[in-house]
């Protein structure tokens, strides 16, 4: 079997896969990272969401070894180094933006990305940039509530909590 | 506000393990030795099973075995939790549901066989390699056809009417004649749309089996793992109580798809055993969309009796219930019990009269899905209501208005049987009124008309039941189980708190806000407080979360065993103090002789109980641990009154929705924040079922819309920020905290809502629309504005 090599979160690993192997399962079952979900088999719901290289991608659509040599960072590898949330969690937590917390791995991948090309996104552009991303709990008022928060807007005008 | 108690808004403790990728779903959970199962399912809705041939497929790497049918000769069908007895007292037809099907394939779906191997990969290519042989029969799909003489779903039943229920049935005639009296009536046909429920984690399972004791252990995604422990254990698979265990780990989202007793847990444990290793299957979104018990589809033909002013004389309505191909564990009770005995809405309607029709299909199960049952009641009351407010030329408020039982009536005796403690309607609509800014509307409408769209405004009310419920009650209607709650409260001998219960969070956030019950009542920090659940070896008994029942009845339970803690703590300290019981007090953590400056801490009382050097041990147990069963009295009525707001596009028939209010009575509420975002979500999965979701299968039973991108689940861009109130708190009076369930509120009161602002955008555009079935998708409500 051919054998990968990247460096996961900062670490370097390295694994047999299979040619169909998807990152998500070599994350998942190789590694035993598995705060990264799937949620579905037609690349639609986002909870599979990491960082290629950067880059926001669906795990569930990308085979292990496309990423050969790549930097991959997955929800683990999201907080502080001293352990701290970091501030787009923190945000997420603060305004109750997770309920069961199956696609709140992805989400925050994805609000991540987002505020690292756009750092003060409109509400629109935020609800635009969560369209790969399907939360079944929160009805996304928190969501994105939090990814304005996360951003330093003022969330005090919207309503609620 | 309190720091942190009863009403404080404190953060979710569950949330730091899910932001950090460190929670334990099922499928997070890999056991030594684990094999892997994959499913054979039938590809058609309709068929005659001659024969499921395997021996290629056994001969594929990394099988260890494939099971079909005849393995489970002896295993029992999965059951049915709820047994209906008809309009002549007769007991519903109730089909065997086996494990993997026997003879005939019912749904596309139903299980053949299972692979299991040494890996998914193995044990899916080998699923591939079993040949089926199947006679494709005609699929029998539409309900009114299946009653009418259509194919049979179980030949051996003899009829696809699975219950032909009447409630009340006395009330029929007296409903009856006030029809015939009365100056208007108002008629509506309507579809409560099928709904596939899709919480994000897909089910899975895994059997675990230990020889040397006989153990049995399932993993499963659940809200309910003693029920499962029940089910499977006593009907299906014949083990004791005491040699099972279920688990239910961190659960990603239920909407009460989660509850029932599934054949894929069943298989594992099972299969486990057959194995001596442990088998683990996880379901594709795929295989969700074909396996997870659906929801609502009802077909309904509903009629209003009124007066001349407007006054509600008489309700009547016939309504087809899909049931799917079997019976799934609680579905018999969702369009009987849970939807008849909720017609009267937040109304005065004295006669009412509800028939159903429960109709066998070959299609997916249907059962509870958020709300289950009171969507359907509220969605027919609340559209019929909007419909005769327009024939009348009523006001849709002031109608309502005319109508609603007074703050003052309480409690008020229905005509379909239950009795709502509390609630002010009144109250509602006009907090409704203000904070939508009703007043307002003909401003925003006028503006929207600039840029060329239809506004419409949509108000409705809802009323549900929660909280089931009465043991005595639910055992009548033919509940197979009581609906009670546990808790058992430990104090250790440092103060800290735990508590095991039989509620189940798969979202709700219990770790967070039991603890600020207990914190409140003992007067002590949350933190001190920790939550166990969703395991049967750790919890004594639980009847799961479902029903908005967790803090009612499970909170209640909690409450009650805590009342027992304090009453002997309180005799503790009055040793430790040498007073009598009667004058000890507990505040902030701190025990008390009235009228004294004696003093004990909480935390020397618990040392004290654990270390009885000096104790009352004639008199006193030991120890610091009291378990209480909660079986309410009465299930609990929160209510309310929605409004919202959309935009029509009047060349495309796009319904973008602007805004959207919701004013609740709960009850007490502990904590505000979780509160409202239950509301949010539930929100959004009405706006989903009014606007965008629908599980759809075509002429031959093959759904059609099974896969996310085929199914409009709700995404970010399709909704608003909402806005939410609950101070028109009417507290219940008969559970020990106050309090009502705020669950399925959203996704009961929200569908109505949209549908009638999307009626009233039409008509005041002058288009002679008066209803579309759900979901309003853009070429529904284009050809509606064509064909007007
Ligand atoms: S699991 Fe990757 S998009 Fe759904
Ligand atoms: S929090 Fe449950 S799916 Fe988003």
């Amino acid at each position: 079997m051919p054998k990968v090599t990247m460096r996961v979160n900062g670490r370097e690993v390295s694994g047999e896969v299979e040619g169909r192997t998807l990152l998500v399962q070599f994350l998942r079952e190789g590694l035993g990272l598995t705060g990264t979900h799937v949620g579905c088999d037609t690349s639609q719901c986002g909870a599979c969401t990491v960082h290629v290289n950067g880059l926001q991608v669906k795990s569930c659509t990308t085979f292990a070894l496309d990423v050969d040599g790549a930097e991959v960072t997955t929800i683990e590898g999201m907080a502080n180094a001293d352990g701290s949330l970091s501030v787009i969690q923190q945000a997420f937590q603060d305004h109750h933006g997770l309920q069961c917390g199956f696609c709140t791995p992805g989400m925050v991948m994805a609000a991540a990305a987002l505020l690292k090309e756009n750092p003060k996104p409109t509400e629109a552009q935020i609800r635009h940039h969560l369209e790969g991303n399907i939360c079944r709990c929160t009805g996304y008022h928190n969501i994105v509530k939090a990814v304005l928060a996360a951003s330093g807007q003022d969330v005090s005008a919207i309503a609620a909590e | 506000m309190p720091k942190d108690g009863i009403g404080a808004s404190i953060k979710r403790r569950e949330d730091v393990r899910f932001l950090t990728g460190t929670g334990r779903y099922t499928d997070d959970i890999n056991l030594r030795g684990q094999s892997y199962a994959w499913f054979v399912r039938s590809q058609v809705a309709h068929g005659k099973l001659n024969k499921v041939d395997t021996t290629a497929a056994a001969k594929m790497p990394g099988v260890l075995r494939i099971f079909t049918a005849k393995d489970f000769e002896g295993v029992g069908g999965l059951p049915c939790g709820w047994q209906i007895h008809d309009r002549h007292g007769k007991p519903m037809l109730e089909p065997k549901h086996p494990v993997l099907a026997e003879g005939k394939v019912r749904h596309v779906g139903d299980p053949i066989a299972v692979v299991v191997a040494e890996t998914e990969a193995q044990a899916r290519d080998a699923a591939d390699a079993v040949v089926i042989d199947i006679d494709e029969l005609p699929a029998v799909l539409d309900m009114k056809a299946a009653v009418a003489g259509g194919p049979l779903v179980h030949d051996d039943i003899g009829s696809n009417l699975c219950y032909d229920w009447g409630f009340v049935e006395e009330n029929k005639a007296a409903t009856d004649a006030a029809f015939a009296k009365a100056d208007h009536v108002t008629t509506l046909e309507l579809v409560n749309n099928r709904l596939a429920p899709n919480a994000m984690e897909p089910r899975a399972a895994i059997g675990d089996y230990d020889f040397a004791t006989d153990m049995h252990t399932l993993y499963t995604t659940s809200q309910n793992p003693h029920v499962i422990r029940l089910l499977m254990g006593a009907f299906v698979l014949g083990i004791p109580e005491h040699k099972l265990r279920v688990v239910a780990p961190d659960v990603g989202g239920g909407f009460g798809s989660k509850i029932y007793h599934y054949a894929e847990e069943a298989f594992v444990t099972f299969a486990a055993k057959q194995l001596r290793r442990p088998v683990k299957w996880t379901a594709t979104r795929s295989e969700s969309f074909i396996t997870d018990a659906q929801g609502r589809d009802h077909v309904t033909k509903i009629e209003l009796a009124l007066d001349k002013q407007g006054h509600f004389l008489a309700l009547r309505t016939e309504t087809y219930a899909n049931m799917g191909a079997y019976l799934s564990t609680f579905s018999t009770a969702i369009p009987t019990y849970l939807h008849g005995t909720l017609m009267a809405g937040t109304y005065k309607t004295p006669h009412i009269y509800v028939n159903v029709k429960a109709v066998f299909t070959n299609t997916v199960p249907v059962d509870a899905y958020r709300g289950a049952g009171r969507p359907e009641a509220t969605y027919q009351i609340e559209r019929v209501i909007d419909k005769a407010a327009r024939e009348l030329g009523l006001d849709p408020l002031e109608i309502r208005r005319r109508n609603f039982i007074k703050a003052d009536e309480f409690p008020y005796q229905t005509p379909v049987a239950v009795v709502y403690d509390t609630g002010d309607y009144d109250a509602t609509m006009n907090k409704l009124e203000s904070l939508a800014d009703l007043a307002g509307f003909e401003k925003r409408r006028a503006e929207s008309a600039k840029a060329g769209k239809l506004r419409g405004l949509g108000v409705n009310t809802y009323i549900e039941a929660c909280g089931i419920a009465p043991s005595h009650l639910v055992g009548q209607l033919g509940a197979r189980a009581g609906l009670y709650e546990s808790a058992t409260v430990r104090v250790n001998a440092t103060g800290g708190v735990v508590v095991m219960t039989g509620s189940h969070s798969h979202g709700q956030g219990h770790e967070t806000t039991f603890p600020q019950v207990i914190a409140e009542m003992i007067g002590i920090p949350v933190e001190s407080v920790e939550i166990v659940h969703g395991d049967t070896a750790n919890v004594p008994m639980g009847m799961g979360t479902y029903g908005s029942r967790s803090l009612a009845v499970g909170g209640s339970a909690m409450v009650k065993a805590t009342n027992k803690i304090i009453a002997k703590a309180k005799k503790i300290a009055a040793h430790l103090m040498e007073a009598s019981d009667a004058d000890i007090e507990l505040k902030d953590g701190k025990f008390s002789v009235a009228g004294t400056d004696k003093s004990v801490e909480w935390g020397a009382v618990c040392l004290a109980a654990y270390v009885p050097h000096n104790y009352p041990l004639e008199s006193l147990e030991p120890g610091l641990e009291e378990t209480a069963f909660y079986d309410p009295s009465n299930f609990t009525y929160p209510s309310g009154a929605y409004a919202c707001e959309v935009e029509v596009d009047p060349d495309t028939g796009h319904v973008k929705v602007c805004a959207f209010t919701a004013v609740d009575d709960f009850g007490n509420v502990v904590n505000p924040m979780i509160v409202e975002g239950q509301v949010h979500g539930g929100i959004g999965q009405g706006i989903g079922q009014a606007l965008l979701e629908h599980a759809v299968y075509d002429g031959n039973g093959q759904m059609i819309a099974g896969s996310f991108m085929d199914y409009a689940m709700p995404r970010a861009g399709d909704l608003p920020f909402y806005k939410v109130d609950h101070s028109c708190a009417t507290p219940c009076t008969h559970n020990p905290l106050g309090v009502k369930g705020c669950g399925e509120a959203g996704a009961i009161g929200s569908p109505p809502a949209v549908v009638n602002a999307v009626v009233d955008a039409l008509q005041r555009a002058g288009k002679k629309v008066s209803h579309i079935d759900m979901p309003l998708s853009p070429y529904r409500v284009w050809s509606a504005i064509q064909n007007a």
